[in-house]
């Protein structure tokens, strides 16, 4: 090997401890770069070729009844290219075994053919056969969930009458990669499953034999979507059409990009903090070996190796601390990213999930490790290329020290000799104290931003189920009721207490602005459910006009006192003009309220009801359940507790992991930057520190000028952090202001208190090897070496 | 004797040709002066001894001639060519093929092994003497694989004049080699170094305070104060271990 290279790679040994935690933070971004984006091409490539494959729709509409032959003019539509008209229902399910209510959605499927659109993959089992009318084929969550197989059956309440399904096969499907039941805040595959089944069976079950209550279209290229989308509602008007919505909208789909959009982003953005960092602390560790090897420049300068070998040899250390931490990041990220895809397969539900790690993502993370290293050896390589040769055989001037200002305030007398060496010190090189502190800060920001979302999810949980949403379940009724279901409803056993719920489909317009919906009508003074807004304060309803999600007034373009076009989408269809009296700023969806008389003087309807909020007394809840699966007009239960498990189920799996990786990342990025500014301290004042000890001074009173330094750096750091990982958070909650949530910026106490641990600790260890270093000073060895 | 050296000594032309030099440094808001207009001739395959006291100005006659640093005002020829002209990149080929450095504090890298610090000069150069043999040359043969940690001054100071010497330098130019050395291991180095000027013909320049190494060279530089005091050719040159101080 060349000797100017053996030099680098003993060198580098000799440094080996703040080179491997530079190539940890290094690692750090690298695997987080490679993990997210790797995880992001993996699902957006499964996800184009599932869509295309399986043939996804572009456009989405429900409708209430059309007959089949509205088809052909939906073909006929400029820019459609292909239509599939289906039958699709709400049914509740019960399953052996299972108490709880279970509800489930049957979607029409051919007998023969293929669907034209949103076709199914088959994954065990077989397709439904002609003529077999009770065959059926269930989603995969929910077969697993129950342990079902081809063969098995269960039981759906169809139009008041229970029947047997038999299962034939377990399929997905491109609509229901992400399978939110309705109303509810995350998958639960457990509670809500789908069902195909053979269409004629299907359309005789409901009484829609020759016609269709649900549409998909696909666009030909180049398609207007929003000028197909306002043909499709004119055909669709007469038949209590609900509104025709893109794909982007569609639920599965919505969240699925949401996803990806995210995925995206942390994997550009937040290795970049550990890309600066590590170029920093390459910076102060190369500056300072240059400043430790000034004797050696000046004799490879006066050997006559040139500028551009020497600045080869210093950006060659910085390279290869740089590779190989992107060597430990790649494979890292790797395995990470492979976890990671894994992971989502649990939450989109994909025919293949095949993790792929693409080799230009590989190279875009060596590329942007070697920008990192070479930013960061700029400084150290220019300042060895301009050491005149002559100069650098002269020792490195003694550096300037001045007062601190802290002490020229007058305060000097309340200062110790060595408090004032660590103030002086930090004064002496501002910009290296400033650049460490960030360092620091990032590490507890980090901390703060990765662990925030959980308190977000926290006090959205509890605002939703325990301010706003107090019913035990919601039941939804298959038809508008009058009242008289209520009262039947009140009379089971373990009902407490019950409220109404009417919710209307709706369009709302504003000027040349529109928006499908509904509008829940809510009982004045109502107890259980509640319009509560981001203060967590129930809103009171005026008795007339309308109350909008903000995120609804701003899609409309609404302010309170506007008047917007109310199209009701069921029974006459009315069109009101009502006024918005308030927005409220909610958490989740784009929910539109009025007062129930209100919404019921508006439709000039009675006291008819599309549902019921109820209080259950738990010892009868199982009881209740079972009569609730037995009332025809009841066509989904939903229990509150269910989704308050299914969340903290979902949450709590990944809760550890996630506690796990933020610590480690935050930590590598705290320990980077505390260890190494405590060795090039040690190295730049060793000399000084030994001269103390020799002059008497204790090893802790030595300790304390030095690692004095860095517990003020690292205290001053940590509300800074805190500060900086409130802002991110609040970068985040922007980013993620989405239609169908919004995240409160919340930080709890916890997290603060993890950030400062996490860095606390990381700063303690690297303060402990120090000590150790100290502790074994060699006060004669130190004492020898040459100014 | 070589014939070499019979040849060079023959010639006896100039090799450096240093007129008018002068060199201020700014040091802050004072400035000093630590050439005031030195004229300097320097020949072929000659020992030449520059004598002075610290801060006479000879580290930094020394260091313009061997191309580490710049006049203030002045030129030097160097064969006939005047390196004060030229740039940056074309000082670093002159150092890296006419001329080998010796520094008072060896300036060895310490990662290094003996044999590996020579061979860091061996391979940047086309016609290298091979590190062992260069290290025989200064004796120390049977030290090549050792860590400059694990030498003494002497020997670390050896392997600096062997890592000099190594590319066959054209001149050799040394800044107080023995100045942290004391006396019987200081003789070992000037042994060293007057062995390569007699062996290999190359022409030398040593720096020091001690007027008794003076004595062993052809010609004596005496400098004051930045200026040069005296010239003085030696009749009889005496050998190092001879010398006494």
């Amino acid at each position: 090997m060349r000797p100017l290279n053996l030099k680098l790679f003993r060198g580098l040994w000799q440094i080996k401890g703040q080179a491997l935690a530079i190539s940890m933070v290094i690692a750090a971004g690298v695997a987080m770069y490679i993990a997210y984006i790797s995880t992001f091409q993996s699902l957006d490539l499964t996800q184009q070729t599932y869509y295309e494959r399986f043939r996804f729709g572009d456009v989405f509409a429900s409708l209430k009844r059309a007959p089949l032959r509205l088809q052909d003019r939906i073909e006929e539509i400029p820019g459609v290219a292909r239509v599939e008209t289906r039958v699709v229902v709400g049914v509740n399910l019960d399953v052996f075994g299972a108490d709880e209510p279970l509800t489930g959605r049957l979607i029409s499927i051919p007998e023969i053919d293929r669907a034209t659109l949103n076709d199914v993959f088959l994954r065990k089992g077989r397709y439904i056969e002609p003529n077999r009318q009770d065959e059926v084929l269930v989603t995969e969550g929910f077969a697993l969930a129950h342990g079902l197989e081809p063969g098995d059956s269960v039981a759906a309440v169809i139009n008041g009458r229970r029947r047997e399904l038999e299962i034939v096969g377990i399929a997905l499907s491109p609509e229901y990669v992400y399978n939110i039941a309705p109303g509810a805040m995350m998958p639960d595959d457990s509670r809500f499953g789908i069902f195909w089944m053979e269409q004629k069976a299907l359309s005789s079950a409901f009484d829609m034999e020759g016609g269709f209550n649900d549409v998909s279209i696909s666009l030909m290229p180049g398609a207007q979507e929003d000028e197909v989308i306002t043909r499709l509602d004119r055909l669709l008007e007469p038949y209590g059409g609900l509104g025709a919505m893109p794909r982007a909208l569609q639920q599965s789909h919505f969240y699925l990009d949401a996803e990806l959009a995210g995925l995206k982003g942390a994997g550009l953005m937040i290795p970049v903090i550990f890309f600066a960092v590590a170029a920093f602390l390459l910076n102060v560790v190369l500056l300072r070996i240059v400043a430790v090897q000034r004797p050696q420049i000046a004799a490879l300068k006066a050997l006559g190796y040139t500028n551009f070998e020497i600045g080869m040899h210093y950006t060659g250390w910085s390279l290869v601390i740089s590779l190989v931490g992107g060597v430990i990041g790649v494979a890292g990220g790797a395995w990470l990213g492979s976890a990671m895809t894994r992971l989502y397969g649990d939450f989109f539900r994909f025919p293949i999930l095949e993790y792929r790690l693409d080799p230009g993502v590989l190279a875009g993370a060596l590329v942007v490790s070697v920008i990192a290293a070479v930013l960061g050896a700029f400084g150290s390589v220019r300042r060895a290329v301009v050491l005149p040769p002559a100069e650098a055989m002269r020792p490195e001037p003694p550096s300037g020290y001045g007062v601190s200002w802290i002490e020229r305030l007058g305060l000097k007398r309340f200062f110790s000799q060595p408090t004032r060496m660590i103030m002086r010190n930090i004064q002496r090189r501002p910009w290296r104290t400033v650049a460490s502190v960030i360092g620091i800060s990032f590490g507890a920001a980090m901390m703060v931003v990765g662990m925030f979302w959980i308190d977000a999810m926290d006090l959205m949980m509890d605002v939703q189920y325990n301010v706003a949403q107090r019913q035990d379940i919601t039941v939804s009724f298959v038809e508008p009721s009058s009242s008289r279901s209520l009262y039947e409803i009140e009379r089971m056993p373990g009902v407490v207490y019950a409220e109404t719920l009417r919710s209307v489909p709706v369009r709302l317009r504003y000027g040349h602005r529109s928006r499908m919906g509904s509008i829940t009508g809510l009982a004045a003074g109502a107890r259980l459910s509640r319009v509560v807004n981001t203060d967590f304060r129930p809103v009171t309803i005026q008795p007339e006009g309308l109350v909008l999600s903000s995120k609804l007034g701003q899609i409309l373009g609404v302010r309170a006192g506007d008047e917007v076009i109310v199209e009701v989408l069921e029974g006459r269809r009315p069109i009101r003009t009502v006024m918005v009296t308030e927005l409220v700023d909610e958490f989740l969806g784009t929910s539109a309220y009025m007062e129930s008389s209100a919404l019921h003087a508006m439709l000039r309807e009675g006291h008819s009801l599309s549902g019921a909020f109820i209080q259950v007394d738990s010892k009868y809840a199982d009881e209740l359940y079972r009569r609730l699966k037995a009332v025809p007009f009841v066509a989904g239960v939903a229990l509150k507790s269910a989704a308050v498990d299914s969340f903290y189920d979902t949450i709590g799996e990944s809760l550890g992991i996630m506690i796990f990786f933020n610590v480690l990342f935050a930590g590598i990025i705290a320990f980077g930057v505390v260890y190494n500014a405590a060795r090039i301290s040690l190295s730049e004042r060793g000399r000084e520190l030994a001269s103390l000890r020799v002059m008497g001074f204790t090893r802790g009173e030595i300790s304390f000028i030095l690692l004095g330094e860095l517990a003020l750096v690292t205290l001053i750091s940590m509300p800074i952090g805190m500060a900086l990982g409130y802002w991110l958070s609040a970068l985040v909650v922007t980013a993620y202001d989405t239609e169908v949530y919004r995240f409160p910026l919340v930080v709890s106490s916890r997290t603060y208190a993890w950030a400062a641990l996490t860095v606390g600790a990381a700063a303690l260890i690297s303060g402990a090897v120090v000590k150790r270093k100290l502790n074994n000073l060699d006060l004669v060895e130190v004492l020898k070496t040459r100014e | 004797m070589t014939g070499k050296q019979g040849q060079a000594r023959q010639d006896n032309g100039l090799i450096f040709d240093a007129r008018g030099l002068t060199k201020v440094y700014h040091m802050g808001e004072v400035d000093v002066h630590a050439l005031r207009g030195v004229d300097l001739q320097l020949r072929e395959s000659e020992f030449t001894v520059l004598l002075g006291p610290s801060g006479s100005g000879k580290s930094t006659l020394l260091n313009i001639l061997g191309g580490l640093d710049t006049p203030t005002a002045g030129q030097v020829f160097y064969r006939g060519k005047e390196i004060t002209l030229v740039g940056d990149a074309e000082l670093t080929q002159y150092r890296r093929h006419h001329v080998g450095f010796v520094f008072q504090f060896y300036n060895l890298i310490p990662s290094l092994t003996a044999r590996e610090n020579v061979a860091l000069v061996t391979e940047i150069v086309p016609n290298p003497l091979a590190p062992r043999a260069a290290l025989e040359l200064v004796g120390l043969g049977d030290r090549v694989d050792h860590f400059p940690s694990q030498l003494s001054g002497g020997e670390q100071q050896r392997v600096a004049i062997a890592r000099a010497i190594a590319k066959q330098p054209d001149v050799l130019l040394c800044d107080e080699p023995t100045g942290a050395l004391d006396v019987s291991t200081g003789i070992v180095v000037l042994e060293a170094i007057e062995k390569v000027n007699r062996e290999l013909g190359t022409t030398t320049a040593v720096i020091t305070h001690n007027a008794a190494i003076a004595e062993m060279a052809d010609t004596v530089v005496r400098l004051s104060n930045g200026r040069i005091a005296s010239v003085d050719r030696n009749e009889t040159k005496i050998h190092p271990r001879e010398l006494h101080w």
